[in-house]
């Protein structure tokens, strides 16, 4: 495929798409020129990952039709288990396909001003609000992929939060995918206006085995000023779905932003996770946690961009690549002029389970700051025979002995994670893919 | 009732193309407690090696059995339920395993699915064996074997084989690096062990740790053999007169493996 095929949706159709979701002028005119924009931007360039001949662009449906869930009863299984079925889980939006399914947001929280809806609703009840912030940290113009990402949003969530409020229960987001020809084009934003504080947790969940699904996802995370945001998320689209998913956080004076990821996805899987650290005294930590199988190729980018004065910015991640998988690390931790006293840290480890995986590890720091502190530490490696022999020797037997090395490996991730749901799902996850 | 028969004929063992062993010649039962001693480099740890398995190393000729069966035909995790442990010179440092699941997931393997050992009953059996050998409570509870002190690590490999109770240990240099209360913790440890059932090959360079524990044989190795067998009065031989009247007694000049008598 080249990247001169024709977009399979023109002008035309896309302002009709935006009129029938009710969509306010300026997200229809935002969509039409982005569409237009599309064509002659770049692609992305993942170091060391070439996606020239990925399909990102080329696809039948912009919607499928998807009936919402009238009850969480009507979930199914895999996407039960995400969910506290008895009602404590009572910030809740599910999302089937491209269709908000089902939504509950405490009374408490609507009383303290929080919103919490699907991004459509979101477009038509908050119109001022949504436009002040959206695609403001990502732009639709930075390539093709946010261009792309603008003109066929099909699906999304909006969480604001307003000044002072303090949020103690997690909202959660699920983006269910059960459909072999839905494409998702997913938003999300997520707003803490000033000393705010709020913990989200999303999770991408194939429960279709094998499709040719295209996901196109943006998220933006805005952390006013000394406001604290944790976003954990765990995704497991599955093999068969190609995914390009952009995080990026924003963060104010004193403000918070603390990622917890697990990027579970069996497909081809390009994710960048970027943390502007713009206010001083600003903090971002982003921890991920990966692991790669199959035949699958992962680009995994993790950034944080120092502007503010103190500004601390963490980054670790450990994956695990097994079978003929690929995984690309790149962190890069920048301090810009000006950003004096800044702290960047990363470390990112690699463990290659079979002859065939492939891992690379690349740490990056640029520096344009003299007063500041950075440090990285970075590797890559194979499954130690003695490590596994000794575990052996003590009769466990080698796959299990795999296990252990393996869930050893990543535990200094897990156990860090600051989120205790996003830690449960994930050891779950890494089971089941590891087995 | 016995205990199990660890049968050693005519061993040769190579590490990378060059030849270690040269024929071994050994059998251990159930009760009984063997020594080998031997100067460094002359293929000890390559015959406790050779026996639990290790990737390294290849036999090429002779054979292992444990009450009959063919060891060398089993794979490691096999050897090891099948009653065989080894106390390591130099044991592995695991990473984000605690020391409690790893062994955890040791007995477990010993047992059939479903009939997994209970949580309680396990955290029991392994405070008290943690008690008996005066180590902190927090191992159970730290990684496996990072960053322990080498006198730590030996005394968790004992720790270990009295929670798996095998039927054959080997102890490879279990008395190294280890302070005088030390050694008398890992020796009271063996000598719990001790009983018909039991049967252990103690590979050690000092009479110090057979003090405290008494064997009923003990062999000298020299060149990827055992040239030597004889009682307790051997290790106290050795101890007080070095190996030179060995070699002389044998001819041998150079004891280490690689050079031919
Ligand atoms: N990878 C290797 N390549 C070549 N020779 C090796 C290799 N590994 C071990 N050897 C040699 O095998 C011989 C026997 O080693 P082994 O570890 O069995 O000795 P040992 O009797 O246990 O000694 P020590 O008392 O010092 O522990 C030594 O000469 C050693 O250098
Ligand atoms: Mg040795």
């Amino acid at each position: 495929m080249t990247t001169e095929t024709k977009l399979p949706f023109d002008q035309e159709y896309i302002t009709s798409f935006s009129k029938e979701m009710n969509e306010p002028e300026w997200l229809t005119a935002h969509r039409v020129q982005a569409l237009a924009s599309a064509d002659s931007l770049p692609m992305p360039r993942p170091d060391k990952t070439k996606i020239d001949k990925w399909n990102f662009s080329q696809f039948e449906n912009l919607l499928v039709k998807s009936d919402a869930f009238a009850s969480l009863n009507e979930l199914p299984e895999e996407v039960k288990a995400l969910v506290d079925v008895d009602g404590s889980d009572k910030n809740l939006y599910i999302q089937r396909n491209n269709k908000p399914a089902y939504l509950s947001v405490s009374k408490g929280l609507q009383e303290k001003g929080v919103v919490f809806t699907d991004i459509f609703t979101a477009a038509r009840e908050y119109s001022d609000l949504l436009k002040k912030y959206f695609m403001s940290a990502v732009k639709a113009d930075e390539h093709r992929l946010t261009a792309l990402h603008a003109a066929f949003m099909n699906g999304g969530a909006f969480l604001y939060v307003p000044k002072n409020v303090q949020i103690s229960e997690p909202i959660h987001s699920i983006f269910v995918h059960d459909n072999a020809d839905a494409n998702v084009f997913n938003h999300v934003l997520v707003v803490a206006e000033d000393n705010s504080s709020v913990v989200y947790v999303e999770n991408y969940i194939s429960t279709v085995e094998s499709a040719n699904s295209l996901f196109n996802i943006v998220t933006e995370v805005v952390a006013n000023a000394n406001s604290r945001i944790q976003f954990g998320a765990v995704d497991t689209l599955a093999k068969g779905v190609t995914t390009y998913v952009n995080r990026r956080g924003v963060a104010d004076r004193d403000a918070k932003i603390e990622w917890a990821l697990g990027l579970m996805n069996d497909g081809n899987t390009i994710s960048e996770t970027v943390t502007n650290l713009v206010g001083d005294g600003s903090y971002g930590d982003t921890k991920t946690v990966v692991v790669g199988r199959g035949d699958q190729i992962q680009n995994f980018t993790t950034n944080t961009i120092h502007f503010g004065k103190n500004s601390e910015g963490y980054i670790l991640k450990h994956g695990v690549v097994k079978d003929s998988a690929t995984s690309i690390f790149n962190g890069i931790g920048k301090i810009e002029h000006g950003a004096t006293k800044a702290n960047a840290e990363q470390e990112s480890r690699v463990l290659m389970l079979s002859e065939k995986a492939r891992g690379d590890a690349n740490p990056i720091l640029l520096i344009d700051e003299d007063d500041v502190t950075a440090g990285h530490a970075a590797s890559v490696g194979r499954v130690d025979p003695i490590q596994l022999y000794y575990l052996m020797s003590r009769g466990i037997p080698q796959t299990e002995a795999e296990r252990l090395v393996i869930h050893g490996f990543l535990a200094p991730v897990v156990n860090e994670l600051p989120i205790e749901g996003v830690k449960k799902q994930l050891v779950e996850v890494i089971e089941r893919k590891v087995k | 009732m016995g205990g199990s028969v660890l049968t050693i004929k005519d061993l040769h063992v190579e590490i990378e193309g060059k030849e270690i062993l040269k024929g071994v010649n050994l059998e251990i039962k159930g009760g009984e407690i063997h020594a080998i001693m031997g100067p460094n480099g002359t293929g000890k740890s390559t015959l406790s090696s050779a026996i639990m398995g290790h990737p390294k190393y290849q036999v090429t000729g002779g054979s292992v059995t444990l009450d009959n069966e063919d060891v060398l035909e089993m794979e490691v995790d096999e050897r090891a339920r099948a009653g065989l442990f080894l106390a390591m010179q130099y044991p592995s440092e695991i990473s984000g395993v605690t020391n409690a699941d790893f062994l955890r997931s040791s007995i477990n393997a010993r047992r059939e699915e479903g009939q997994e050992i209970s949580l309680m009953k396990f955290i029991r059996t392994m405070d008290s064996k943690m008690e008996f050998l005066e180590m902190d409570p927090n191992m159970a509870q730290r990684y496996l074997n990072e960053g322990f002190s080498g006198g730590e690590k030996k005394r968790n490999e004992i720790l270990q084989m009295m929670m798996i109770e095998p039927k054959i240990a080997i102890l490879d240099e279990i008395d190294s690096g280890l302070d005088i209360d030390a050694l008398k913790v890992v020796s009271k440890g063996i000598n719990e062990m001790r009983s018909s059932e039991f049967g252990c090959l103690i590979i050690t360079h000092y009479q110090r740790l057979l003090n405290y524990i008494t064997p009923d044989f003990v062999h000298v190795m020299m060149q990827g053999r055992i040239v030597k067998s004889g009682g307790p009065e051997l290790a106290q031989r050795l101890e007080a007169e070095g190996y030179d009247w060995i070699k002389q007694e044998l001819g041998i000049e150079d004891e280490t493996v690689g050079q031919e008598a």
